[in-house]
């Protein structure tokens, strides 16, 4: 799995920070988005799965294929 | 079990898309079909007032999900078909071209309808914002020299006069209240987004209603005040409010009150559940509630699946919104009230940027964030616990 992320889109709720905190983070400055890993492992996926399905900018995208 | 049948959604925006995905996401592998009134695949409504009206997003940047993604959900979408009658004690949806779709489980995410002044419909010039199209046709209208008022001083309206006057143009904010967005920040805050539209060269004529509309040749002209006063104008935007979209449930026997009722897990009968802005429901720490907001659109969804599946619990969250103007963002978690203690705790407001916490008898009841977005998340987490505040 490889996670995209755009930056204009993200709206700074910081949902997907709480939903996968060892995966997403947000800046101090803007609340804008940050990927702490962006090939996560097994066990953090389907949280990732998650934090992208609910994200209300659908700011996150996945790549499964890689 | 949900079996052969499966869920039928009604509405395809953020609240009937989120069902789909929770619905896959908690293990229902059966059909989903997803009947949509608008001819669009799910599109967002927070560009639209932002991004989509100020130019800077051409439409399709709205969209929810890309075709792939919306395929391999599985679920059937229907658009451009609105659902028009419900049985909901045989679980069917009737649509207006004449599909008759049984359910095992259904759920209503049908939003809202914007409320509109009498006579707008027949004024060119006099605009709504609720879709995709309402966008495109108030931005055609924008832009340096245009002279717009908007009616409302709620989140919408506040939020369209600041992306209206980031094009060029004269705009003018009406409203009841003594500074915008009073009834949802409180005085204080209230007061510093007055200072922040002001300075950015919003007129702001607050504290007066509007009695109507005036127009001429069939086009809007201004607007006129409940003091009889007219502020002239090209162009109008109405945003006084909007009802939830569940006309199409008359005869259906569902209970409707300013929303479809429901209980504490968004059901609103055996069977049929409610998400979104349409829903009203049993909020076990607020009380009857009805929430106008993205953030819940979706965290709805994903109960009411639950509680399609067999699980489920109460739904309790914290209610939650954001609004951009010029460029300041502005969340606010939980419930303000005027009578609030107003205490910043993190930042400065002179600073243009901080973090306030609003308290009632020493309990923190609302957080609020202005440009400091992680910060205002953390500190509404610490202090609401998760949990809402008592209802006022
Ligand atoms: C311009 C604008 C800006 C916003 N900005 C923010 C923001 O900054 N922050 C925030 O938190 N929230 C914001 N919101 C609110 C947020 O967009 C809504 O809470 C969210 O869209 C609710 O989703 P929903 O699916 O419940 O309803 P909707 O998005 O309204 O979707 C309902 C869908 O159902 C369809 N429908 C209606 N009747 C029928 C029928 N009979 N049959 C089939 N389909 C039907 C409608 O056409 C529509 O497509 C904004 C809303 C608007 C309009």
């Amino acid at each position: 799995m490889r996670i995209g992320v755009d930056e204009d889109r993200c709206c700074g709720a910081g949902q997907c920070a709480l939903i996968a905190p060892e995966v997403f983070d947000q800046r101090d400055e803007d609340g804008i988005v940050v990927v702490l890993d962006d090939a996560p492992p097994e066990d953090a996926r389907a949280a990732v799965r998650e934090a992208a399905s609910v994200c209300p900018a659908a700011a996150i995208g996945l790549d499964e294929s890689r | 079990m949900i079996g052969r049948r499966g869920v039928v959604v009604v509405g395809a925006s953020a609240g009937g898309l989120s069902t789909v995905e929770a619905l896959r996401r908690q293990g229902h592998a059966g059909p989903v079909t997803v009947v949509g009134a608008e001819k669009h695949p799910p599109y967002d409504r927070p560009p639209l007032s932002k991004q989509v009206l100020s130019g800077a997003w051409e439409p399709d940047r709205a969209r929810l999900r890309p075709d792939s993604a919306l395929a391999e959900s599985g679920a059937e979408f229907v658009y451009g078909d609105p659902a028009v009658g419900l049985d909901a004690d045989a679980l069917t949806v009737h649509t207006a071209s004449g599909r008759r779709l049984h359910a095992e489980a259904v759920v209503v995410a049908t939003g809202l309808r914007p409320r509109t002044l009498p006579g707008q419909a027949e004024l060119a010039g006099a605009h709504v914002l609720r879709s995709l199209e309402d966008a495109l046709a108030l931005r055609e209208e924008l832009g340096h020299g245009a002279r717009v008022a908007v009616v409302g001083d709620g989140v919408l309206g506040t939020e369209i006069a600041a992306t209206a006057r980031g094009t060029g143009a004269e705009v003018t904010l009406v409203g009841p209240q003594s500074a915008p967005m009073t009834a949802q920040l409180g005085p204080r805050a209230a007061a510093l987004l007055a200072d922040l539209h002001t300075e950015r060269g919003i007129r702001l004529r607050l504290g007066t209603g509007v009695s109507g509309l005036c127009g001429s040749g069939g086009r809007v002209t201004g607007v006129r005040l409940a003091d009889g006063e007219v502020l002239p104008a090209d162009t109008v935007v109405v945003a006084i409010g909007a009802d939830p979209a569940t006309a199409w449930l008359q005869g259906s026997g569902l209970a409707t009150d300013d929303g479809l009722v429901c209980d504490s897990r968004c059901r609103a009968a055996e069977g049929v559940y409610a998400v979104g802005d349409v829903a009203r429901w049993h909020h076990e720490d607020l009380g009857s509630i009805r929430l106008e907001n993205r953030t819940n659109a979706t965290e709805q969804a994903a109960a009411a699946a639950a509680g399609i599946l067999g699980g489920g619990a109460a739904y309790r969250p914290v209610p939650y919104f954001w609004t951009d103007q010029f460029d300041v963002k502005v969340q606010i978690y939980g419930r303000p009230t005027a009578d609030a203690d107003f205490d910043v705790v993190e930042g400065e407001i002179g600073g243009g940027r901080f973090v306030a916490e609003y308290r009632r008898g020493g309990a923190v009841t609302a957080v609020l964030g202005w440009r400091m977005p992680k910060q205002a998340r953390l500190r509404a987490a610490a202090a609401l616990n998760n949990r809402a505040p008592v209802a006022p």
